[in-house]
């Protein structure tokens, strides 16, 4: 028995965890505005191209993440889990955080640059439009499992107006639509 | 260095302090990580700022701004670079190591838990529901952050024009992400650059 085998990678080999790893590393780096900027490109990669996971699990995974304390970045390791197990958390999280956090280790060590020099405040200015893009990209993909469920549109657009208009905590909405959901999305 | 006393305690509000080991490190991110539910960052400030005493604010906006325009999950940067200020890349590994070890443990339980209740059709609509309100919460924060794009350089029309081309390639056409970030990106940087030049240079 393989070692992958016995981390219950669901079937996977070595070149699926090979390339899982890869195709995050990419993304890390990719990562402009945090790490929920490239939902969209992972669901592209895992359920589009790959087909390791359907829309639903996606979208649940993400849910999953949000509910529960700790950085956003975990929603990573549970489309890790989904996929591949104990393995594929690795993967995934090893991937989405290697390069950008070498990159970060070594500008906070060598090159604190002046956050006023005209380049950084161009790149940043330059990035913002596209940061708000991806988000509304990302948005959208979570969407896809229950766009056609004019209950879940309204949770949506009720979220989007309630945590603009007021300073409510992220831990209530998830809860309220957890209740909706449960009474009027099955 | 000038600290803010605005939101010290009373007593010695000038003083600093420093984390004194790899224990202590871990100990402080994995608390501050374990109260930040949607998001780590409000509770990095309190933690750090105001009940620590390890950085004035000052210090903590730089110390957000250097992780923000660094690629990669903006917390996990900003752990890594203050844990190696203060404790070498031993002190990195452990603010990483707090933020993350426990709270991965729990959502992996519920991720497998979910995964045992999935044909449960109460479990189900919960997450359908959950999953709703996770895309709302995405895109209430492009809508807030949208707000700051009247100071940008870019100006208004061309910050549309990237954003809705953006979300349009990727979300829409779903074309992959490496192509339009660098394409896309190094498009705004070049016109913010020269925006950029150009109002330094018509300024006094």
């Amino acid at each position: 028995m393989s070692i992958a085998a016995l981390l219950g990678t669901h079937g996977l080999g070595w070149d699926d965890l090979l390339a899982l790893w890869l195709h995050f590393s990419v993304l890390s780096l990719l990562a402009v505005g945090g790490a929920i900027t490239t939902a969209p490109d992972m669901q592209r990669y895992l359920v589009g191209e790959q087909g390791w996971m359907d829309d639903a699990q996606f979208t649940a995974g993400v849910a999953i993440a949000q509910a529960a304390p700790g950085p956003n970045i975990l929603f990573v390791a549970v489309m890790g889990w989904h996929v591949a197990g104990v393995a594929g958390v690795l993967a995934t999280m090893l991937g989405i955080m290697g390069p950008s956090s070498l990159l970060a280790f070594a500008v906070g060590r060598y090159g604190r640059r002046r956050a006023d020099s005209i380049g950084l405040r161009a790149f940043t200015a330059g990035l913002t439009p596209l940061t708000l893009g991806l988000l509304l990209s990302t948005g959208w993909v979570l969407t896809a499992p229950t766009r056609h469920q004019p209950m879940a549109v309204a949770l949506v657009l009720g979220t989007v107006a309630l945590s603009v208009a007021s300073r409510i905590s992220p831990m209530w909405l998830i809860a309220a639509g957890a209740v909706v959901g449960a009474l009027a999305l099955r | 260095m000038v600290a803010e006393t605005t939101t010290a305690p009373a007593d010695a509000p000038d003083a600093l302090r420093c984390p004194r080991s790899c224990g202590e490190l871990f100990r402080v991110f994995n608390r501050l990580a374990l109260q930040g539910f949607g998001g780590v960052l409000p509770v990095a400030h309190r933690a750090l700022v105001e009940r620590e005493r390890w950085q004035s604010p000052q210090q903590f906006v730089e110390l957000l701004t250097l992780s923000q325009v660094l690629p990669g999950p903006n917390i996990i940067n900003m752990a890594l670079i203050f844990g190696d200020r203060y404790l070498g890349w031993r002190g990195a590994l452990a603010a990483c190591a707090g933020l993350l070890l426990v709270p991965m443990f729990i959502v992996l339980v519920l991720a497998a838990t979910y995964q045992q209740h999935a044909d449960n059709p109460w479990v189900a609509g919960a997450l359908r529901g959950m999953g709703a309100v996770a895309a709302g919460l995405i895109i209430a924060t492009a809508v807030k952050l949208a707000r700051t794009v009247g100071g940008n350089p870019l100006g208004l029309p061309l910050c549309a024009a990237l954003g809705a081309a953006t979300a349009v390639m990727v979300g829409w056409l779903r074309w992959p992400m490496v192509g339009v970030v660098l394409g896309l990106g190094a498009l705004g940087t070049v016109l913010a650059w020269r925006r950029l030049r150009a109002l330094e240079t018509t300024a006094p």
